[in-house]
């Protein structure tokens, strides 16, 4: 079953002068874990943006669990479904932020808690069992009274995993979740990510880590200049890409 | 008159000067608010209006406004001027104070980062409870310092409704000052508004570090 679809996705900036995504098509079933690599301004946070409503597409179809959440009109312009479809639409998605983003004025516990009780309506019983058991998965138990600034990068990057996790979404996006870290507290985050992967959560993550990457994905996408140049599962793109661009763009990463 | 009787005289004045004082402040925290919206309107004529009305407010003297508003009416349309003059006198001070105000909300509403809108609208926040519950507790930690600065600057403003004989400490020290040809009112008024502030930092001080259990 399709989780995500996205079909002919294409977004331009300043004016239609600068194309980002060019005609992208992707789609993700349950249980499956894409990675997408690709060098900086190749349009992976684009295409994650236009993946979760933060930014409108100009052209495309963008269906999650067989709902529409926009579509094309005869003139190929991508047109939204209403309020209370997207709303329906945002529960099923999560997005786990490069820098965070929790909440500085709540404690760990209610950067978890009040999304539930606020959006989903959970007792507030059911949404702190809900946290702890997260907080726990995530060796953080003994952080929940904490504030987010009192965190490591590393610690605050679990809070905000769990912090999605707590909404109980169909499919999970990360956009680079350890590029904002230390070298030494990335190790810590994608442990949690390759949990998630063994439990089969749906996933799509936009990371630089190459090793990682090859590891947890069922498939790796290589996005260069608005386009997939390249997918296929970790051994056919990282061992034996095709195309030249690929090629170029590991051989980069693997002389650093 | 002794000193004594005088200090017991201005003191009476006090509840003039407590009433503008809480009553300014009562209006013009919320209405700065609604004009701070009305600046940041996505509308450019509306959010032009407002930063004009605004930039009038500021770039008159308080002064000119109690007057413009306490006497106002009796040369446009020659209403008799209201004989309890805290109306209009607060009236002048809520619209002031509420161009300050929303200056200062605004500028602290822009100083938060974009990140929390879009967690808060991953989450499904709606745009009510992304407001309430995420942006504004952090736009009031962050604005506290500068909301003070306002406060001590109003109780010392709150003499100005001398000028429409407002019957405040002020005013009445001013009277005083005149039929007794003394100084002393003067130096009285100066000491009732430093205790006054003393008290007003000690409270908003209290209010800041209430706040600092985060960064
Ligand atoms: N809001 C925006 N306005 C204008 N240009 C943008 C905006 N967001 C992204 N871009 C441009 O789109 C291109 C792709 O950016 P991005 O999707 O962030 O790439 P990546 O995540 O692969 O590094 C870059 O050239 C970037 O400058
Ligand atoms: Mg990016």
């Amino acid at each position: 079953m399709k989780i995500l679809e996205m079909n002919h996705i294409k977004k331009s900036f300043n004016n239609a002068s600068l194309h980002v995504l060019k005609d992208i098509s992707l789609s993700v079933s349950e249980g499956e874990v894409v990675s997408v690599i690709g060098p900086s301004g190749s349009g992976k946070s684009t295409l994650l943006r236009c993946a979760t409503l933060l930014t409108e597409m100009d052209s495309g179809e963008l269906i999650y669990s067989g709902e529409y959440a926009a579509k094309n009109n005869e003139h190929g312009k991508a047109v939204y479904s209403g309020k209370a479809e997207l709303k329906k639409i945002r529960s099923i998605f999560g997005l786990v932020f490069q820098n965070f983003n929790l909440f500085p004025h709540y404690s760990v516990l209610k950067n978890l808690t009040d999304p539930q009780i606020s959006v989903l309506g959970r007792s507030k019983e059911e949404a702190r069992e809900r946290a702890m058991q997260l907080l726990k998965k995530m060796g953080l138990e003994e952080k929940a009274d904490a504030y987010p600034c009192e965190l490591s990068g590393g610690q605050q990057q679990r809070v905000a995993i769990a912090r999605a996790l707590a909404m109980d979404p169909l499919i999970l996006f990360f956009d680079e979740p350890t590029s904002a870290l230390d070298p030494e507290l990335t190790g810590e985050v994608l442990k949690v990510i390759k949990q998630l992967a063994e439990e089969r959560m749906t996933m799509v993550i936009v990371t630089h880590e190459m090793a990682f990457a090859k590891a947890v994905s069922d498939r790796v996408i290589f996005m260069d200049g608005g386009v997939i140049v390249e997918q296929g599962t970790p051994s056919e793109v990282f061992d034996n890409p095709r195309m030249e661009r690929t090629k170029q763009f590991l051989r980069n990463y693997s002389q650093q | 008159m002794s000193l004594m009787t005088m200090i017991a005289k201005m003191f009476e004045g006090l509840s003039g000067t407590c009433a503008i004082f809480f009553l300014t402040l009562l209006f013009s925290l919320p209405l700065g608010m609604g004009v701070a919206m009305l600046r940041m309107s996505k509308s450019k004529i509306i959010s032009n209006i407002t930063r004009f009305i605004i930039s009038v407010l500021r770039g008159t003297p308080l002064m000119l406004q109690l007057i413009a508003i306490t006497y106002g009416p009796y040369y446009l349309f020659h209403f008799s001027v209201s004989r309890n003059k805290l109306i209009p006198v607060v009236i002048a001070f809520a619209i002031n104070y509420a161009a300050y105000f929303a200056e200062i909300y605004r500028s602290g509403i822009e100083s938060i980062p974009v990140g929390q809108y879009e967690a808060a609208e991953i989450l499904g926040y709606s745009k009510i409870q992304t407001f309430f519950r995420i942006i504004l507790p952090q736009v009031i930690k962050r604005i506290m310092p500068s909301i003070t600065n306002e406060v001590v600057t109003l109780v010392k403003d709150t003499s100005m409704a001398f000028t429409v004989s407002y019957q405040e400490m002020f005013t009445i020290g001013k009277q005083i000052a005149n039929s007794e040809t003394s100084f002393m009112p003067f130096v009285v008024a100066g000491v009732f508004y430093f205790l006054f502030n003393a008290i007003v930092d000690y409270v908003m001080g209290k209010a800041e570090k209430s706040m600092n259990y985060y960064q």
